[in-house]
């Protein structure tokens, strides 16, 4: 606010001192006033009054120091306004419904409140657990998210990664422009899809224009969305700022590639391997080696095939392996990174890399015709065995080849020590993505039938949410089982949280039973029980909350 | 049914106010309840849940013990009763049982109180007829001479400190306030402590906000001029009290810090809650709740105390509108009231005040400070306003975007005011607030949009 000097009649007039003196005081300046304040009256008298005794002058100078400071605030006037930002796009998604508004708030002022209870006790449900599929629920329906929750929404995106995509859906063109004020949730300008900012794909101008001029988000998001439409016009935009772009945004152009991938990128991506980036030769090498009729796939196989072969002596078929002996410079230019991690020997790096990097249908013709089963079960010389199958593993999720997949997995009963392909739980958390979801689900309910829980944590987290009946019926049976064996119920506290988000709300009645707390066996840790009941307790009301919150997201019915 | 002593039923008619979950968490003394209450909000540790037209919600809570708590809640105060042993206030108990009920419109069903709740209840409504009805031996004290006496020698002991704070303050300003910047706090603390001694609490209160003006940063020899000018024309004035007209008079008085109590008729409206916010002060806490009434136009403030750990008194909801009476204080341009009878139950919304422009809003600010110079701020609604975030600082810029009002500095630390700029999408919007001479504090918002179907008035953004 601007101060004005146009006089205004303070109130404190009243209160005022008389006579000259404060007459004289009261026509100083202001500045003046604050000299004398500050250096003091016996040493700088106000407007001259030197002659009106020391206390006698400072209270002059405070009666016209209170008759200033109440003028200057009562003569307050507007400031001069700053531009003001543009209107927020609109947002033609339907409104929450009034229930699912109020649920949104608890969800995210759980998330806010510090402190309370931490850990995974009590009966009652964990609301931040369950804002991840509130959101992904509300997004299905294609709700627009409440104004006032913008904040809030923007803030738990920033803190959890794994909400954002989410979030950002939900929070939409408003809560993108938002985010576009708020220097701390700039994240959301770098993630968003940023369909709200751009311009119609028809208009080749205005796509030219904003891939020249516009911020790194918006050209990524552009790149996206026109490839989508016409890969072929993608690659001729890229092309033309290629040489000019910087080496991190060649890298995320590049890898925005990954999605639909396909032979007619391979002329690009074959330039690429001779980038000055490093990372952009190795994101082109490793997109490359997942297009199986790629020329790079090809040279990577031969140099594979020429490692890995049949075993020609005895009478029992093997795999014979002799890992490559140097990493050249075609090999390096292919993708191909010449020192390994500290700990591991150099050729069988190599090796882990060209395997990795080959098509998978080499392999059949490479053993006499053999399926991906067979030849997992080969026998493999020299203890070769473990890295072979590790790079198939790979080559397998980069290739996303279900057969490969299934055979390096293994039957479920097997144990994982004992597995084919990896014992590596992660690993075969990967290959399972591989698979399609219903297979995905049956092969870990009765990997979970076989092993029990302790192990199979990973496997869960890939399977689709809500688990299926035979595999939801597993983790219940196995739950029971724990609780029965004695054990104290937060040795599964993974899963248990897991299980609250991911069966489906239709178990709770089933789950019911197992909320009573049974006589204790004698060799059970004491009061396990108790602690189990509190368990499945927290299990059955967080289903019940998840299919009241579904309820209360579902779409109002039509009015007549 | 059971009558007010208006002989009015109790809210028969009108169906109780559902709060929001929003309204709900902002009744949480602190972070931890709210975030327990908010577990049972969402849980099905509730059983025998009921609530009747009186505003009464009743509910059994399973505990970690054999017996459940027994939880019941009166809205229209609202006030609680559980006996859990918890010394919060309100306890999570009763903030779960009416988050329970303000997420799902079904699952408490409407009944009769069981005898436990009801015995609560009617002991509430007992009390509040006893208070209705006008006290037996009439309002003056027991002995009106002794009073006078009392009030006479207390108003001679501030006088006493009113000349002594003088006294300190010409000091100071002989010497220049240059050597007030290395004397630190203690120089002020003990000053405050003269005047707590001589009764005078405002003055006490005064002083010690000196300490902290000469290290608040750039500028402060100003600022210290303005707090010291504006003390001085306090002590000042309360010397020449009976020279002041009546009006002022009572403004001084209550700003030295004699308590004056309530007075004149009360104005029965129907109030909007604007706002509430806590400030701690030392030990105690300050509650301020901000109320509009629709048909009288004013503007009102009822302030509580909360002793360290403790709640203050009263709660109300952002966003809601009580049928009640309030009665205002003297002086200060008469905005501090006290809450008087209620009548029916809260209502889920409300229109907001009218507003004005920009400018308008300064000149308010200016006017009050004719009837009291030693205001900080005054309470305004802006109408069409487009809040302007910006790194150097945020405005309130109108819709034609000529003229605007800096934000306060201490508003730019609260996150909620973000909830102001989604809000308003660019657009402008009804906004209430503070506006004072450090700049306009907003505390709640309208979105310019129709409101929501089902409520009878435009929703209540709080902005803190």
């Amino acid at each position: 606010m601007s101060r004005t000097t146009s006089p205004t009649t303070p109130a404190s007039a009243s209160a005022s001192a008389s006579g000259d003196l404060a007459d004289a005081v009261a026509a100083t300046s202001w500045e003046d006033l604050v000299t004398s304040a500050l250096l003091g009256t016996d040493r700088r008298p106000p407007g001259g009054a030197s002659g009106a005794g020391p206390d006698g002058a400072a209270s002059a100078l405070l009666d016209a120091a209170a008759l200033h400071t109440v003028r200057r605030r009562a003569g307050l006037l507007p400031a001069a306004a700053s531009p003001r930002p543009a209107p927020a796009p609109d947002d033609p998604r339907p409104p929450l419904p009034e229930a699912a508004r109020g649920r949104l708030a608890q969800l995210l002022a759980d998330r806010a409140a510090a402190g309370g209870s931490g850990g995974r006790r009590g009966t009652a449900p964990d609301l931040t657990e369950l804002i991840p599929q509130w959101l992904a629920t509300a997004n299905l329906h294609g709700y627009r998210a409440p104004d006032s929750a913008l904040p809030a929404l923007l803030d738990a995106a920033r803190a959890r990664t794994d909400l954002r995509p989410q979030a950002l859906e939900f929070a939409g063109p408003r809560g993108l422009w938002l985010a576009g004020l708020n220097p701390e949730w700039k994240f959301a300008l770098r993630g968003a899809s940023g369909s709200g900012l751009l311009p119609s794909l028809t208009d080749p101008e205005a796509v030219r224009r904003l891939w020249e001029e516009g911020l790194f988000a918006e050209r990524v998001a552009l790149l996206g969305a026109v490839r989508a439409r016409d890969a072929e016009a993608a690659r001729a935009l890229l092309a033309t700022t290629w040489r000019t772009e910087r080496a991190e945004d060649r890298l995320m152009f590049v890898d925005s590639l990954r999605t639909g991938l396909s032979c007619a990128d391979e002329e690009f991506l074959e330039q690429a391997l001779a980038d000055r980036s490093r990372n952009v030769r190795a994101t082109a090498a490793e997109l490359l080696s997942a297009l199986p009729g790629s020329a790079l796939a090809r040279r990577m196989a031969d140099r594979a095939l020429s490692c890995v072969s049949p075993g020609l002596t005895g009478d029992k078929p093997f795999v014979a392996v002799e890992a490559p002996h140097e990493c050249d410079a075609e090999m390096q230019r292919d993708g191909v990174v010449a020192l390994p991690p500290s700990g591991r020997g150099e050729r069988s790096w190599w090796l882990g890399q060209l395997v990795e990097a080959s098509p998978l249908s080499v392999w059949p013709a490479r053993f006499g015709g053999r399926g991906a089963e067979e030849i997992v079960a080969m026998p493999v010389a020299d203890g070769w065995g473990e890295e072979l199958h590790a790079a198939w593993c790979r080559a397998a999720v980069r290739q996303n080849d279900e057969a490969w997949a299934r055979a390096l997995l293994g039957p479920p009963s097997t144990p994982p020590s004992n597995g084919p392909g990896t014992a590596s739980l992660a690993e075969r958390a990967k290959l399972l993505a591989v698979l399609p979801p219903a297979e995905r689900a049956g092969w870990v309910a009765d990997f979970v039938a076989a092993h029990g829980l302790s192990e199979a944590f990973q496997l869960l987290g890939v399977c689709p949410v809500p688990w299926a009946e035979p595999l939801g019926r597993s983790v219940v049976d196995a739950l029971d089982i724990a609780r029965d064996a004695g054990s104290y119920p937060w040795s599964f506290s993974g899963v248990m949280g897991l299980a609250e988000r991911c069966l489906t709300p239709a178990e709770a009645t089933r789950l019911e039973v197992l909320t009573t707390t049974p006589a204790e066996p004698a060799d059970a840790s004491p009061g396990a029980n108790g602690y189990w009941s509190e368990a499945f307790q927290r299990l059955v009301s967080t289903l019940r909350l998840r299919a009241t919150m579904d309820s209360e997201l579902s779409p109002p019915p039509e009015d007549g | 049914m059971l009558l007010t002593d208006g002989g009015e039923p109790l809210g028969a008619a009108a169906p109780a106010a559902r709060w929001t979950v929003e309204q709900v968490l902002a009744l949480a003394p602190d972070d931890a309840s709210r975030k327990a209450g908010n577990k049972l909000g969402a849980s099905a540790s509730w059983s025998d849940t009921g609530l009747d037209g009186t505003g009464a919600v009743w509910g059994l809570c399973k505990g970690s013990g054999s017996k459940p708590y027994r939880t019941v809640v009166d809205t229209t105060g609202p006030a609680y009763r559980c006996s859990c042993p918890s010394r919060k206030f309100p306890c999570k108990h009763a903030l779960g049982l009416l988050l329970l009920r303000a997420a799902d419109g079904t699952a408490v069903p409407a009944g009769s109180p069981p005898d436990w709740a009801e015995e609560w209840l009617a002991g509430r409504r007992d009390r509040a007829e006893a208070k209705a009805r006008p006290a037996a031996g009439g309002d003056g004290p027991a002995d009106p001479v002794a009073a006078r006496k009392r009030a006479e020698r207390r108003a001679e002991r501030i006088g006493g400190g009113a000349r002594e704070l003088e006294q300190r303050l010409t000091d100071l300003l002989r010497g220049g306030l240059a050597s007030v910047e290395q004397a630190g706090y203690g120089l002020w603390e003990e000053t405050a402590a003269r005047m707590v001694d001589a009764q005078a609490p405002g003055l006490a209160g005064r002083v010690r906000e000196l300490g902290s003006v000469a290290a608040s940063g750039p500028g402060w020899p100003v600022r210290l001029l303005e707090e010291c000018a504006l003390l001085h024309l306090l002590d000042t004035a309360w010397l020449g009290l009976d020279r002041l007209p009546q009006p002022l008079a009572a403004t001084v008085r209550t700003r030295v810090g004699l308590p004056a109590p309530a007075e004149g008729p009360p104005v029965r409206d129907r109030w909007l809650v604007l706002a509430q916010y806590d400030t701690p002060e030392g030990k105690i806490v300050t509650r301020r709740i901000w109320l509009y009434g629709g048909e009288s136009g004013r503007t009102a403030l009822l302030l509580s105390f909360g002793a360290a750990g403790r709640s203050p008194g009263h709660a109300l909801p952002v966003g809601v509108t009580i049928d009640a009476e309030l009665t205002p204080h003297p002086g200060s341009g008469r905005l501090r009231a006290e809450l008087g009878e209620r009548f029916g139950v809260p209502e889920p919304a409300g229109t907001p005040p009218p507003g004005v422009p920009v400018g308008e809003a300064i000149t308010a600010y200016g006017r009050a400070l004719g009837d009291d110079p030693w205001l900080e701020s005054w309470p305004v609604t802006l109408r069409d306003v487009i809040p302007v975030p910006g790194v150097d600082g945020w405005q309130l810029v109108d819709a034609q975007g000529r003229e605007a009002l800096p934000v306060t500095a201490a508003a730019l630390s609260r996150p909620a005011l973000w909830k102001l700029v989604a809000v308003s999408g660019g657009g402008p919007l009804t906004v209430f607030g503070e506006c004072g001479h450090r700049g306009f504090d907003p505390l709640a918002a309208w979105p310019a949009v129709a409101p929501r179907a089902g409520l009878a008035g435009v929703e209540t953004v709080p902005l803190i």
